[in-house]
């Protein structure tokens, strides 16, 4: 019997909401470390029950977590995140230089045949690597170390990587997403990096097509088409056809194109989801109606998927790692928002209906999909 | 023995009551009961103080006997009454926050 397990990360606590194949009915379990953030939770694409989680507070730093059978039970793992040798600068938001700083991990992606192997995304952006369940970490310093480091600049959330995507055919390549620096590729696993930005424009920097310093949200990739993505950016919807060599616009109709979160469906490359917030100035939907808006022909023409959603007077906000979709069939889309909503829709976004209505802040969703 | 008060979120962590007794060398210091509390319960290493800098957390304070001792020096030696563990010593979380 298929399932589906539903990880949540709020501001106070993480939650486990799973459901069999249906996805009409939901067991709740949580808060998980009552109390406190939870940044971001993601299980082993090798070993299920292995996930990972981050848990940060300004009181207690970063803690880490890992659970070795599905969420149940946690033990917590090594914190110790060094930047590797001279960790230099990175420019402030007033413009001058910044010591590189620690702060938290928003971001785990777990490798995708090695439960033992992790990747973090952290703030002060650098990318972080674990080969032994978590315990200790190590830093890869290619990426921050490839030249246009000093020019990053933090976005309103912190210089945060946030993003990390995995090539499932080619173990050398991977991208990465950082706020407010932009998009890189490896295809050295991680050797080397460079900025791949070209194609996108940000009219809030003094040189808006710079190569680097564009406030990328979010990145997604369907594994079948590893050379197509498609970003969130402040403002704009993008999408590049040859793993970021170049990217243009497809926005297209959508009432607003800025926004967090940007999701392809499970089983059709060209299927894509995002949901329109009004602006960077007023970080809820459009009008106060919940809106997530489905293209099936991988951008430009964008169709508003509202059955279950309110239409009315609803002004939370969806982050950028707070959607996820499940590979069953027909696909489910997942979304928490800021006032504490977890929706799911179980047939690729016709209709909607709320898991939980009441959790606190959701920070992020991430969605395994059970045989 | 040397006795310890945690705030609510590391007693969690560590997997402890209120209160916690280690074993301090003398001279007994903020510095030798926090290296001390950390090698006993290794999940609490890097929530008090930074792993890199060793610097105390903003939000946390140390208090002694009835005293802040937070902004002393960490090789600061605290009272008898720590060390003897007639009195706790206080590790204090910032009552803020929504």
């Amino acid at each position: 019997m298929s399932g589906v397990r539903v990880l949540v990360g709020t501001v106070k606590g993480a939650f486990v909401l799973t459901s069999d194949g249906k996805r009409k009915e939901w067991k709740v379990e949580g808060p998980h470390f009552g109390g406190l953030e939870i940044y971001h939770l993601k299980g082993s694409p090798a070993d299920p029950n292995r996930i990972y989680a981050s848990q940060s507070s300004d009181w207690f730093g970063q803690v880490m977590h890992r659970s070795n059978d599905g969420g149940k039970t946690w033990d917590t793992v090594g914190n110790e995140f060094a930047y590797d040798g001279d960790a230099g600068t990175h420019q402030w938001y007033d413009g001058t230089p910044h010591p590189w700083e620690f702060k938290r991990v928003w971001h785990l992606e777990p490798s995708l045949t090695d439960p033992d192997h992790v990747l973090a995304g952290v703030e002060d952006a650098a990318l972080f690597e674990s080969k032994d369940g978590g315990q200790t970490w190590q830093e890869r310093p290619g990426l921050r170390g490839h030249g246009s480091g000093p020019n990053w600049a933090p976005g309103a959330g912190g210089l945060c990587l946030h993003t990390i995507l995995l090539d499932p055919t080619n173990d050398d390549r991977m991208y990465i997403a950082i706020s407010a620096a932009g998009t890189f590729r490896t295809d050295d696993g991680g050797k080397t990096w460079r900025p791949i930005n070209k194609g996108l424009v940000s009219e809030f920097m003094p040189e808006p097509t710079a190569e680097v310093g564009h406030c990328v949200h979010r990145i997604a990739m369907h594994p079948s088409a590893p050379e197509v993505l498609y970003m969130q950016k402040h403002w704009d919807v993008m999408r590049t056809d040859n793993g970021g060599e170049e990217w243009h616009e497809i926005s297209g109709d959508l009432p607003s194109d800025f926004g967090f979160v940007v999701d392809v469906h499970a089983h059709e490359p060209e299927t894509v989801y995002v949901i329109p917030i009004k602006s960077d100035s007023e970080h809820y939907p459009p009008e106060g109606k919940l809106r997530v808006y489905r293209s099936r022909s991988g951008g430009n023409e964008w169709e508003a998927l509202t059955k279950g959603l309110p239409q009315k007077d609803c002004y939370h906000n969806v982050l950028r790692d707070a959607m996820d979709v499940d590979n069953l069939d027909p696909c489910g889309v997942y979304f928490g928002t800021t006032g504490g909503q977890v929706y799911v829709s179980a047939d690729s976004g016709d209709n909607w209906s709320p898991i939980v209505s009441d959790l606190p802040r959701v920070l992020s969703v991430e969605v395994q999909s059970l045989s | 023995m040397i006795r310890v008060v945690l705030p609510y979120h590391l007693r969690n962590l560590a997997g402890v009551g209120k209160e916690v007794s280690l074993e301090v060398e003398p001279p007994v210091t903020a510095r030798s009961i926090v290296d001390s509390l950390e090698a006993a319960y290794p999940a609490l290493r890097g929530t008090i103080r930074d792993q890199t800098s060793l610097e105390r957390r903003p939000l946390l304070r140390y208090f002694a006997c009835g005293e802040d001792v937070s902004h002393r020096p960490d090789d600061e030696v605290l009272p008898a009454a720590i060390a003897d563990g007639r009195e706790a010593f206080l590790i204090i979380g910032a009552i803020a926050g929504g």
